[in-house]
């Protein structure tokens, strides 16, 4: 019983970051009907979006000490980080410290317009050539962005800790009468799941309660009516793009102290952020929540070892092999509409 | 001649040529002079061209012929690597039972996959393609060790039964791969002439041999009757649905025949240089050859093997090229000036060869979706359009009616 639950806990923040990514590349599929291979891509510029925070944030200056010596016997050089010279060591370390959160502010416009970028000069261009086409040149651009942040920051992970006040993990299991140190849980993957949960939430009301949202639904129901009707579509659908592409970002900003972020954890996630979205139902935002939370704990109870006892590596296939089972016997995924995308 | 026509003859008569003179094409310039690092007639990299031509050409006749994107075919690549290693380890050294084994094993797991992708088709076909390959990559990581020897990758040893063969050499070392006892696959004669150095490789030339056969074999699937209903499957498979054509059966064909092609690719990989990887499998192996196909042009006969020529030797090419060459390069211009062009040219070369690929790959999409081909075939128009302006309007009117 505490196996099940601690592996439920477990699959519920690589759910998160399943399901953030989908609800992304249904946004931009179900609103501009483009198969978007670059958004694993998005995900990981999210990631370094930390990263970039952190090292700017901890630029230093250097000065000498004269009372230390290095093991060379100069002066040792100290390096002092602005933010600490500015606010004080106190308030600049605690900043440091909170680099990822305050990553998550710098992340949303720098998103935002990277998305307005993508779509503007590139992906309009796709919408009336064929699926593969689209496929093609995301692919191609996800390349282009992998290589990019390759240049820049290495081929290497970096690693980008979260704050000290989450570093240790909650003992949940005490907390529904299992004896301690039965559920541990880390309090950072316990965030990125509130975190998500937020997002996710976010992203529902501003389609359900405003009147831009409205507009939106009622452009993804159908696009030629909503555009006779005066209304310019096509401008909604580009932030809604922008919109897609910063949630995919905040999923990767809070995933960095989680897997260090590397240059290809985009091309990692996105397989399986494609496989969520068609278990989910091509263009079904609810569907890809569904798929990324239940693909996620499916994966994670798949890694327990009494089941691996009887299929061994099952926890390797599973996610694939749903996949494979979903589109043969319903294509239009969990929770799709009728006749999208269904042939 | 073969049974076709004149033009597809002057084609594979081209092909023939340019497979068998290779040594001297890719060989232009002395061994001494500077240029020589733009060389491509090295019998590793001359191996590889033709390896992934037959993977392209092949994953071209489903992708070019039916419109099936898929995005697994490396894993057919890596069975086939699979298979032969395994030949090596229970036959013998020979090569040509560990292809031929390849190609088959290849081809039943085709059989298979396509069986279960072809259900579906567009978008879910790619992504059912990808999660099969995705979850042969993982299983051969985790499940499948005994057979794939996991991340290690499958190589020869000393206690391989090798019940046809040789345990080991005289000397106690594994032996080599063989096309004819005696006739080994690493074997070269090297031919000096003047200031160059040309290499005739026994490897070079088998897969030439075979690239030569799947070239010939794809002419004649285009020209076929089953190759105009896989084209009539890319332009509109409803309709065939609603003439009351079954097309499954058609595309599952292309499917496993493409497969198959893949299995010989790998199957000569691994005849090369005797191991097999996972890493073969992987999805990013399957966009490459995706890749090769579309830059060279999808529906050609020639473009993806021009494709995968382009590919393999930037690959090797461009990323040889470092910081100091540059400098060489730009070293007519100032001092201060070369050193900001070579800051700039840099991230393309050398390792970030993967970027000018990606950007390359994206303009070929977006500009000239035929590849290669389509931009030459553009170029000789440009030549030949003024004189004969007349001609070609009513020559394209011909076809409509």
């Amino acid at each position: 019983m505490d196996a099940i639950i601690l592996q439920t806990l477990n699959g519920l923040d690589k759910g998160s970051a399943y399901a953030l990514i989908a609800l992304g590349l249904t946004l931009i599929f179900g609103t501009l009907g483009v198969v978007n291979f670059a958004h694993g891509a998005l995900f990981m510029i999210g990631a370094f979006c930390a990263v970039t925070v952190q090292r700017i944030l901890t630029l230093s200056v250097i000065t000498l000490d004269p009372n230390k010596t290095d093991f060379l016997g100069n002066p040792a050089k100290i390096k002092t980080p602005y933010v600490e010279k500015f606010f004080g060591p106190e308030i600049g370390a605690g900043i440091i410290d909170w680099s990822v959160p305050l990553a998550i502010l710098f992340a949303i416009p720098v998103m935002i317009a990277i998305g307005f970028l993508m779509e503007r000069v590139l992906i309009r261009h796709f919408y009336h050539r064929p699926h593969a086409d689209q496929i093609l040149v995301t692919f191609g651009l996800a390349i282009v962005l992998q290589e990019v942040v390759k240049y820049f920051y290495g081929a290497n992970p970096v690693p980008t800790p979260a704050p000290a006040a989450f570093a240790g993990a909650i003992d949940f299991g005490v907390l529904i009468g299992f004896d301690p140190n039965q559920i541990v849980y880390p309090y950072w993957r316990l965030i990125y799941f509130l975190f998500s949960i937020v997002v996710i939430g976010g992203v529902f009301s501003f389609l359900r309660f405003t009147t831009f949202g409205m507009v939106v639904r009622a452009g993804m129901a159908d696009r030629e009516t909503v555009g006779l009707l005066g209304i310019n579509i096509n401008k909604r659908f580009t932030i809604m793009f922008g919109i897609a592409a910063a949630v995919a970002g905040l999923a990767g900003v809070m995933y960095a102290p989680i897997n260090s972020p590397n240059f290809h954890m985009g091309m990692d996630f996105l397989v399986l952020s494609f496989v969520v979205v068609v278990v989910g139902g091509m263009g079904s935002l609810p569907g890809a929540v569904l798929a990324g939370f239940m693909l996620g704990i499916l994966e994670s109870y798949a890694s327990l070892n009494e089941i691996k006892a009887i299929i061994p590596g099952i926890d390797q296939i599973i996610i694939y092999l749903v996949a494979i089972i979903i589109l043969l016997t319903r294509p239009r995924g969990l929770l799709g509409r009728k006749g999208v995308m269904e042939e | 001649m073969f049974g076709l026509d004149k033009k597809d003859t002057t084609l594979l008569l081209v092909v023939t040529l340019l497979a068998l003179l290779a040594p001297f094409i890719l060989n232009p310039f002395p061994e001494a002079s500077a240029l020589a690092q733009f060389n491509a007639g090295y019998p590793d990299l001359m191996q590889r061209f033709v390896i992934y031509g037959i993977f392209a050409v092949g994953f071209n006749l489903l992708f070019g012929l039916t419109g099936y994107l898929s995005f697994g075919h490396a894993a057919f690549l890596g069975v086939g690597s699979y298979s032969a290693v395994w030949i090596f380890k229970l036959l013998g050294m020979n090569v040509l039972p560990a292809i031929a084994f390849s190609i088959v094993i290849s081809g039943l797991f085709a059989l298979l996959i396509g069986y279960i992708s072809l259900r579906r088709s567009g978008i879910y076909f790619s992504i059912l393609t990808l999660a099969f390959a995705q979850m042969s990559f993982n299983m051969a990581y985790s499940v499948l060790t005994p057979i794939t020897n996991g991340e290690t990758g499958l190589q020869l040893t000393l206690s391989d039964p090798r019940i046809l063969g040789q345990q080991a050499t005289a000397d106690g070392s594994i032996p080599v791969t063989n096309l004819l006892p005696g006739l080994e696959m690493r074997q070269s004669v090297q031919l000096e002439l003047g200031g160059w150095l040309f290499t005739f490789n026994t490897g070079y030339y088998l897969a030439a041999f075979f690239l030569l056969l799947a070239f010939y074999i794809a002419i004649r699937i285009f020209r076929s009757p089953f190759g105009l209903m896989l084209r009539a499957v890319k332009s509109n498979q409803q309709r065939l649905n609603y003439t009351g054509i079954h097309t499954r059966p058609y595309t599952l064909a292309a499917f496993v025949i493409s497969g198959m092609y893949a299995g010989l690719a790998g199957g000569l990989l691994a005849s090369m240089d005797p191991l097999a990887g996972a890493e073969r499998m992987q999805w990013t192996a399957s966009g490459e050859v995706v890749i090769m196909t579309i830059l060279g042009g999808a529906g050609t006969l020639i473009g993806p093997i021009l494709g995968a020529g382009f590919i393999k030797y930037f690959e090797n090419i461009f990323s040889k090229i470092n910081e100091n060459i540059l400098h060489d390069w730009f070293s007519f211009l100032p001092q201060g000036l070369q050193d900001f062009v070579v800051t700039i040219v840099a991230p393309f070369f050398g390792e970030g060869w993967s970027l000018s690929m990606g950007l390359m790959f994206m303009a070929i999409v977006i500009f000239l979706p035929g590849g290669l081909v389509e931009g030459g075939q553009r170029i000789g128009q440009l030549f030949r359009r003024k004189p004969a302006a007349g001609d070609a309007a009513s020559s394209q009117t011909t076809p409509a009616e």
